[in-house]
């Protein structure tokens, strides 16, 4: 084996030559990995390299087929993932599990509260040790306010206090950042900085590569389940690492075509719903790419709800291709021509316990019919012709969505709503979580969707992306739109400028 | 935890449809009670067993798809009695059964229609609102027919509810039922209508993000259970020549039982018509098999209790077991597990 113990620090947990399968599919491929006390590692990779199952092997939820996980040295058998956490291992996955109605104390305490008297549940110091937790990570949470509404990014937090409760010494993070804003990312960082200086081992997981090159030392690459390699970050180049995820060079990541814009498609005239948003209008032609930014709780999300019909709109009217929408009314919304592909993939993209060509199939029930009764060859057809036109990997058509990596799942959502031929497109957060290789894909998907005359309105947190793909950027601030700025215009500065309520030039 | 051979058990039995199982068991009882119970086999008890049978099954039809869709209703007993009652009353009256019989049809759409709307509208849960319109339905048949039973319907009806085919072991009004039975099928497994009863139930906001209009799909579903529940009640009032305001009672519980034996998991977007249809007709076997063996209708109310509770526990188990085993649980994010070991506080 090619260890060649350096004389530094003994790793604290490793992986030798481990396998894993999922019937035929084999996740991972004889791969090795060292985590030092006092570092943040990368593990790179595509959508479906392997990458969220080597940390549920580290984790204890998966036994490797073959291979060893090594804790100090030692060949260690986790049974269960409590193992792994008595053992210093702590996970966070990239969709927080915390109970909403429990305080924040409580959810990390959860069932190991201290005791009073008689059994009782100590409050006072369950809130006490909490507030220690929050003084050493620097962060201001109230220990004692319920989990509920708190965002994705405080709910991290929380479970990294809880990692550190268990003194954990070391930290998987599994894609901590795809949900957060810029500075939710400089704060989480800041923790995890906190937690290495302290001697704990950090692996990471982002599918944006500046991201890794500002915090890790060194990078594990998996291609196809398969190790390509392990090594320091300094001295490489992002095309580099890229190379070894991908195995070749990588095509543009903004492709954008330029197109002549054509008829409006989407006009939304002075929609409000109180207390959410106020007097948004915009139109976005076909051919036309607007983006859509704005910080997170701006309201965009909520706009594009409301104009699909999840929500009602209080006042404001709605039309598609001059055709007016009826007021809550997905259904009438897609009938005229509009497709949401939500923020949110595993609570509203996807019925996660459904097989892929059905899920792709919901959106076509209206289509796939003979007679009343579903054509079941033409379902079929629809969703594997989708499905292979993303480049969906997966095994079987009839395996359900839950089985696919995150990434993947991320491009059955997108596959199902082009399955209906939209004339207007938005996308809420399209390539969240989503690899470089597929992020460059879905961006020449869009770009070509607007070639073949789709309006495509795009809601994201990505300032690159939207500078790179939109024709127009809309900014809202605070439940407002704000400014409108054409590409020509389109800078860093402007846009940030108007998402933060400074006024715009 | 070496492999055991028990959990290779378990993993096998998991692999195995639940609804493929409840079949077989089904063709097992009946292979059994045909060797081993004296007056099991012939056509009379056959025809019997079948005619018990009907009203849990005709109303086992909508329950599948409503349970499917993640919502119950308590209340088709009483909506069955309330039917007979009001069958019973308006004969009194003297009122033609043709014209009788589409007043309690209609009756029945009403009271499914009042759950939906409470369900829907009100956004409450269906478990409360109908175990609510349980006892107001049976109420108002207490008072629209009081204590009286009415037994005098035209001969014509009542042999055509309780008669059989010849000498065969089929009812007459099982053929009507195979008809139903057919389109329900159709309805849940082959068309738009029924992919989105288990989307909906699988993730209902996911269904309403693909655009299904979820209100109005489980508002239909509690019409048509109402219709259902009503039309079974008129066939119960004819079937036994009574029509009393407690007809049917408890047979909720029979039908939930049944639905839910045939592997219709109680947190929607599962299950097969077919393995819930095994399960009614399992259920009714072994009531039969327990009347001739004299055992008491207390008994056999307490061994359909146990049946539920075990069908509602068996799969449940099984996947419990079978998750631990795969640790999935928190490779699929849910909470985290409260049970687990933790260091001494
Ligand atoms: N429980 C499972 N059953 C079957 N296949 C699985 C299971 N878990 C993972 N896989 C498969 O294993 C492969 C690796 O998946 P994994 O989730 O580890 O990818 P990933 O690198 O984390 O991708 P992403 O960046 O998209 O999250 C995929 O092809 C996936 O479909
Ligand atoms: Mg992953």
């Amino acid at each position: 084996m090619t260890h060649p113990s350096d004389t530094g620090p003994a790793p604290v947990l490793a992986l030798r030559d481990v396998s894993k399968s999922f019937g035929a599919v084999r996740a991972l491929r004889d791969v090795s990995l060292e985590l030092f006390p006092g570092e943040v590692h990368a593990l790179a990779g595509e959508n479906g390299a392997g990458k969220s199952t080597l940390i549920k092997t580290l984790a204890g939820v998966h036994r490797p087929d073959a291979g060893q996980v090594l804790l100090d040295g030692e060949p260690t058998v986790f049974h269960g993932p409590a193992d792994a956490r008595d053992a210093g291992i702590a996970v966070i996955y990239q969709e927080p599990t915390l109970f909403p109605d429990l305080s924040i104390a409580e959810n990390i305490y959860m069932g190991r509260q201290p005791k009073r008297a008689l059994g009782r549940i100590d409050h006072k110091a369950t809130y006490a040790a909490t507030l220690e937790l929050m003084r050493r990570l620097g962060v201001g949470l109230d220990p004692g306010r319920p989990a509920r509404g708190l965002s994705i990014a405080d709910q991290q937090i929380v479970e990294i206090a809880k990692a550190l409760s268990f003194d954990a010494r070391v930290l998987v993070m599994d894609e901590p950042t795809a949900a957060l804003t810029g500075s939710e990312v400089a704060r989480l960082f800041g923790v995890v900085r906190t937690l290495r200086d302290q001697g704990a081992a950090v692996l990471f997981i982002s599918h944006r590569l500046e991201e890794i090159f500002e915090i890790c030392r060194r990078v594990t690459t998996l291609r196809d389940g398969a190790f390509v390699s392990s090594e320091p970050l300094a001295g490489m180049t992002e095309d580099d690492l890229v190379r070894r995820m991908v195995g070749r060079d990588l095509a543009e990541l903004y492709p954008k075509q330029e197109v002549e814009a054509g008829a409006v498609a989407l006009s939304v005239r002075r929609l409000t719903r109180e207390g959410v948003f106020t007097d948004v209008s915009f139109e976005v032609r076909r051919g036309e790419i607007v983006g859509l930014a704005g910080l997170v709780g701006a309201g965009r999300t909520e706009v594009a709800r409301a104009v699909f019909g999840i929500d009602r709109w209080d006042a404001g009217e709605v039309e598609v291709d001059g055709k007016a929408l009826t007021n809550g009314a997905p259904s009438t919304a897609m009938a005229a021509g509009l497709a949401l592909v939500p923020e949110d993939r595993r609570a509203q993209g996807l019925v996660m316990d459904m097989s892929i060509e059905r899920n792709i199939g919901l959106t076509g029930l209206r289509t796939t019919v003979k007679a009343g009764l579903m054509d079941r060859g033409a379902e079929r057809s629809r969703s594997l012709d989708w499905a292979v036109k993303l480049q969906v990997k997966y095994a079987r058509i009839a395996d359900t969505v839950s089985t696919l990596s995150g990434g993947n799942q991320q491009k059955v959502v997108l596959a199902k709503w082009l399955a209906t031929g939209p004339k207007v497109l938005i996308v809420d957060e399209p390539t969240r979580g989503i690899d470089v290789g597929t992020k460059a894909e879905v961006h020449r998907l869009l770009s070509q969707l607007a070639a073949d005359g789709v309006a495509v309105l795009m809601i994201s947190s990505d300032l690159p992306e939207i500078l790179g793909m939109a024709d127009r950027v809309l900014v809202m601030h605070e439940g407002r739109v704000t400014a409108a700025i054409p590409r020509a215009d389109a800078t860093e500065e402007t846009v940030m400028a108007a998402a933060t309520g400074r006024a715009a030039a | 935890m070496a492999d055991t051979s028990l959990a290779r058990a378990v993993r096998w039995s998991a692999s195995m449809r639940w609804d493929t199982a409840v079949g077989a068991l089904l063709i097992v009882v009946l292979l059994l009670s045909f060797s081993f119970v004296d007056g099991f086999g012939n056509a009379l008890n056959l025809s019997f067993l079948i005619g018990n049978t009907l009203p849990i099954a005709l109303i086992a039809l909508p329950m599948t798809m409503l349970v499917v869709s993640g919502e119950i209703d308590l209340s088709v007993a009483s909506t069955a009695g309330l039917s007979g009652a009001v069958m019973g009353a308006l004969w009194n009256q003297g009122m033609a059964i043709e014209a009788i019989i589409p007043v309690c049809l209609l009756l029945g759409v009403v009271c499914g229609l009042v759950n939906g709307l409470l369900v829907t509208r009100l956004g409450l849960p269906s478990l409360a609102v109908t175990i609510g319109t349980m006892a107001a339905y049976r109420g108002i048949a207490q008072i629209v027919l009081g204590s009286d039973a009415v037994t005098d319907f035209p001969a014509r009806y009542l042999d055509f509810a309780a008669g059989r085919i010849g000498d065969t072991f089929v009812p007459y009004a099982f053929l009507p039922f195979l008809v139903l039975l057919a389109i329900a099928v159709v309805a849940l497994h082959a068309t738009p209508f029924g992919r989105r009863l288990f989307a909906i139930g699988a993730s209902e906001e996911a269904a309403r993000f693909a655009g299904v209009r979820v209100k109005r799909q489980k508002l239909v579903l509690f019409v048509l259970t109402g219709l259902m529940a009503s039309l079974t009640g008129v066939f119960w009032a004819l079937h036994y020549a009574s029509a009393r305001y407690d007809n049917a009672t408890g047979l909720e519980l029979s039908v939930v039982a049944a639905v839910l034996l045939g592997g219709i998991d109680f947190d929607g977007g599962k299950g097969t018509l077919g393995g819930a249809i095994a399960g009614v007709f399992l259920l009714g076997s072994l009531q039969n098999v327990m009347s001739l063996l004299n055992v008491s209708a207390q008994s056999q109310i307490v061994v359909t209790g146990v049946l539920l509770v075990v069908s509602v526990l068996g799969p449940r188990v099984g996947r419990q077991i079978s998750v631990a085993r795969a640790g999935r649980r928190a490779a699929s994010a849910g909470p985290p597990a409260p049970e687990a070991p933790t260091p001494a506080a």
